[in-house]
């Protein structure tokens, strides 16, 4: 268990160029933080990368290498390789990844990372669209969501297709961790960086990131907005750990979905049935959530 | 100080000035992003119990813990408000950046 006062002061992560609000910012502090210094991380083309590598400024203060889109668990792989290689055992290989590099681009490469086992620590941090081209849709962007490439209108609502789950493909993996966390939930995120640290052999953490440009809410809302989404259960905290799903939160009544999604711009549009489909998707994922991995 | 300072950056005259390769030093900043900033935090220390939940909250990284009592970077703060809104005490007041008009 992470205790505050255990953390260390020093910053890894530091004067990044991301929009204020971030919530990508506190996933890459508190894991490089949790991590320490001996850590090497691999970025993709992601928001993470184009805000912390501007040359010459680099603001990790840990070895960052910059790769192509969907490589990143390539990468990681050959990191990790190079290291047992080396005969090195104490440095954590981790890699951040947006939601569109890893459920659209980069899912093959770490479908394959995670087939060979290798030790690696693979960190999904999800916006739910491509935010740092702009706001295009990608696989994790919800239902009823408007963005550049899915613009709501009278013809359309919008995206039209539900969220990729990603912790179950990884789950079909029979990998050997796999969580889902929220960046306004900080002590569990932490305590998943460490479990995942100390695995032998790959892990998997998806972390919700609200994004205040993309969504459309105010930048100190962040924090809000991710309880918000946990609570009224479009999103769950979860991990997956030796065949068994155990999950580290569950609301006992569901709060009503429409004060979260009216709460962004990019759902203002949604009428009444388009929220009544929305909540009886989250419905229906929930009863299987209950039906395979709480009894 | 257990942060990167900011370093003077000398733009390269010539091309015998460029890096060879493409990697460079980490943990290199160059300038501050005090510039973004329109809303200003600031801590009232004498109402602050130390929760530290602003401290982990900070997307940058910017309050510092180590002198007992949290102190802002403000080179480096760009003013998103988080801190002040999820200040429990509400110790973190907000002021807007520049002259002020009455």
């Amino acid at each position: 268990m992470i205790k505050m006062k255990d953390l260390t002061d020093k910053e890894y992560l530091y004067g990044h160029k991301a929009c204020p609000g971030c919530g990508m910012g506190i996933v890459g502090r508190l894991a490089t933080k949790v991590l320490g210094e001996k850590t090497i991380i691999a970025l993709p083309a992601s928001c993470m990368s184009t805000v912390t590598t501007q040359y010459p400024q680099m603001n990790y203060s840990v070895p960052s290498m910059t790769m192509a889109f969907p490589g990143t668990g390539a990468v990681l792989s050959g990191m990790s390789a190079g290291l047992k290689s080396l005969g090195v055992k104490d440095v954590n290989v981790i890699g951040f990844a947006g939601d569109g590099g890893t459920a659209d681009i980069g899912i093959q490469a770490l479908s394959g990372a995670v087939e060979r086992g290798d030790d690696f620590i693979y960190v999904c941090y999800d916006n739910e669209a491509y935010m740092n081209t702009g706001i295009q849709r990608s696989g994790m962007t919800p239902y009823g969501a408007t963005t550049t490439t899915t613009p709501s209108g009278t013809a359309s609502i919008g995206e039209k297709h539900f969220k990729k789950n990603m912790f179950e493909i990884m789950i079909a993996h029979r990998i050997p961790y796999a969580a889902t966390a929220c960046s306004s939930y900080t002590t569990d995120f932490m305590n998943k960086i460490e479990k995942a640290k100390n695995i032998k052999g790959p892990a998997y953490i998806h972390v919700m990131a609200p994004c205040p440009t993309g969504w459309g809410f105010p930048s100190e809302l962040t924090v809000e907005i991710g309880k918000m989404i946990v609570e009224c259960g479009l999103w769950y905290l979860a991990e997956y750990e030796n065949g068994k799903v155990k999950m580290n939160l569950v609301p006992k009544t569901l709060k009503p979905v429409k004060d979260y999604l009216m709460a962004q711009k990019r759902f203002k549009h949604l009428k009444d049935e388009d929220i009544k489909a929305i909540e009886e998707h989250r419905d229906s994922e929930w009863e299987l959530i209950r039906e395979n991995w709480m009894k | 100080m257990s942060k990167p300072q900011i370093v003077k950056y000398k733009m390269p005259e010539s091309q015998k000035d460029m890096p060879l390769g493409p990697s460079s030093e980490a943990g290199v900043i160059i300038e501050p992003n005090a510039g973004w900033r329109v809303m200003k935090p600031i801590i009232d220390n004498s109402k602050c119990v130390m929760c530290l939940k602003c401290w982990i909250l900070c997307p940058d990284g910017v309050i510092d813990r180590e002198k007992g009592t949290l102190e802002i970077d403000y080179n480096f703060c760009k003013g998103c408000g988080i801190c002040s809104y999820e200040c429990p005490q509400k110790a973190i007041t907000m002021v807007k950046e520049g002259k002020q008009y009455d």
